[in-house]
């Protein structure tokens, strides 16, 4: 199979994003036409919706709230169900680039053990990412961690704009992290022997919204994500196989 | 001995057993909860009643007032009881993601579904034949994993 006659699809979770999600959908219509778009709307209380049905894009309505790991997770689901081969994961705020998206594709195409590529804003010495020092302390900290854990160098841990293929979106619409799943997810590949490639994007700074992560549940976040990471290290398997007990079940005590 | 504790802890005892029976009884809640409550409840009762197994157990943690035993393990049993709806309400929300996201997938289905003439099939479908075979094998994979 070439990556001519692959099919693509652009997953943008967005949750009150009535502000930019056609902009960002009609930017993917122009930069990335091979891509179809289906926006997750995630129990949005604003026009979200209506505004990305108006631009183009597929819909998907979560009937309340899921967070952001929820909604990425059901458009793995929506792409599973469709069968598609690619699918990257594009904000609904506006700070990834549709023009961008063909650098991940060109590095998937280049390297087919790649299962998933990501865009990192700290990759290239010209990209510079105006980020609030806070949180560029964070990701500092949680790309030494990954490195440890790893063996492999990633420079931006928490950038949500990725490319994966199929067994990547197998493997996450059956079990994707919750909130704040960015980190865990790449350790999630590590531990199934998927293999992973950054590349250099540019992005944006947040235009309207507001980020899921605000001054106050930075700290949350460090604990959460931390204690994730060492749990998830712990984890002995993170994807199921067949006849194993189910992971949602009725059946289970504590 | 202690006899009034014992009689106050008897009575407690008995009071969360005929409640946790009466509501299952009811229906309005589950075995599967009330057997950890009326294990807690028999335990209490147990220690309340013969109070050579509490002095015992006392002596043999170092507490030397053996009414204090009993709330160390009451209160012992409650945090596992605790730790137990932690449990519950993880699994319970992983459950109701799991129901949302699958509504929500079948909403859209069903949307595009009302939309079309053709009853269902994916836009583009008509265009490509191929395709639209290629895609519903696909769906009809997914459905089954």
């Amino acid at each position: 199979m070439t990556l001519e006659d692959s099919t693509f699809l652009a997953v943008v979770p967005a949750y009150n994003e009535a502000g930019s999600v056609a902009n960002v959908v009609r930017s993917l219509r122009e930069a990335a036409p091979r891509f179809d778009v289906v926006v997750v709307d995630d129990g949005s209380t604003d026009d979200t919706a209506r505004q990305a049905a108006s631009a183009g894009a597929a819909l998907v309505r979560l009937p309340f709230n899921l967070g952001i790991g929820g909604a990425v997770q059901t458009g793995f689901l929506y792409a599973r169900e469709r069968g598609y081969d690619y699918v990257a994961q594009v904000d609904g705020d506006g700070q990834h680039e549709a023009a961008e998206l063909h650098k991940l594709v060109t590095a998937m195409a280049a390297d087919r053990s790649i299962d998933v590529v990501c865009g990192s804003r700290f990759l290239g010495a010209e990209q510079r990412y105006p980020a609030p020092i806070s949180r560029r302390t964070g990701v500092h900290l949680f790309s030494f961690a990954l490195r440890l854990m790893l063996g492999q160098p990633v420079s931006d841990p928490t950038s949500g704009f990725r490319l994966y293929n199929r067994r990547a979106i197998a493997l996450f619409a059956r079990d994707y992290p919750h909130d704040y799943p960015e980190v865990e997810a790449i350790l999630m590949l590590h531990e199934n022997h998927l293999r992973m490639t950054e590349v250099p994007v540019s992005m944006q700074l947040r235009g309207t919204g507001r980020s899921s992560i605000t001054k106050t549940r930075s700290l949350y976040y460090m604990i959460k994500v931390s204690l994730a990471l060492v749990v998830g290290m712990m984890r002995r398997r993170t994807v199921l196989e067949p006849g194993d007990p189910a992971p949602v079940s009725g059946e289970r005590g504590i | 001995m202690h006899t009034r504790v014992q009689i106050v802890s008897i009575v407690f005892a008995v009071i969360v057993f005929v409640t946790v029976f009466e509501l299952v009884r009811q229906r309005r809640l589950r075995e599967r909860y009330a057997l950890v409550w009326m294990a807690a409840a028999l335990v209490l009762l147990v220690l309340a009643i013969w109070s050579g197994l509490l002095t015992a157990v006392s002596k043999a943690v170092g507490i030397y007032y053996p009414p204090n035993a009993l709330f160390v393990i009451a209160f012992g049993f409650l945090l596992l009881l605790l730790l137990h709806f932690s449990a519950a309400v993880s699994r319970l929300s992983d459950q109701t993601t799991v129901l949302a996201q699958r509504v929500a997938l079948l909403e859209e289905r069903q949307r595009l579904a009302e939309q079309s003439p053709n009853g269902g099939l994916l836009p583009g479908d008509e265009r490509e034949p191929a395709a639209a075979a290629t895609r519903s094998a696909a769906i009809e994979g997914g459905l089954e994993s």
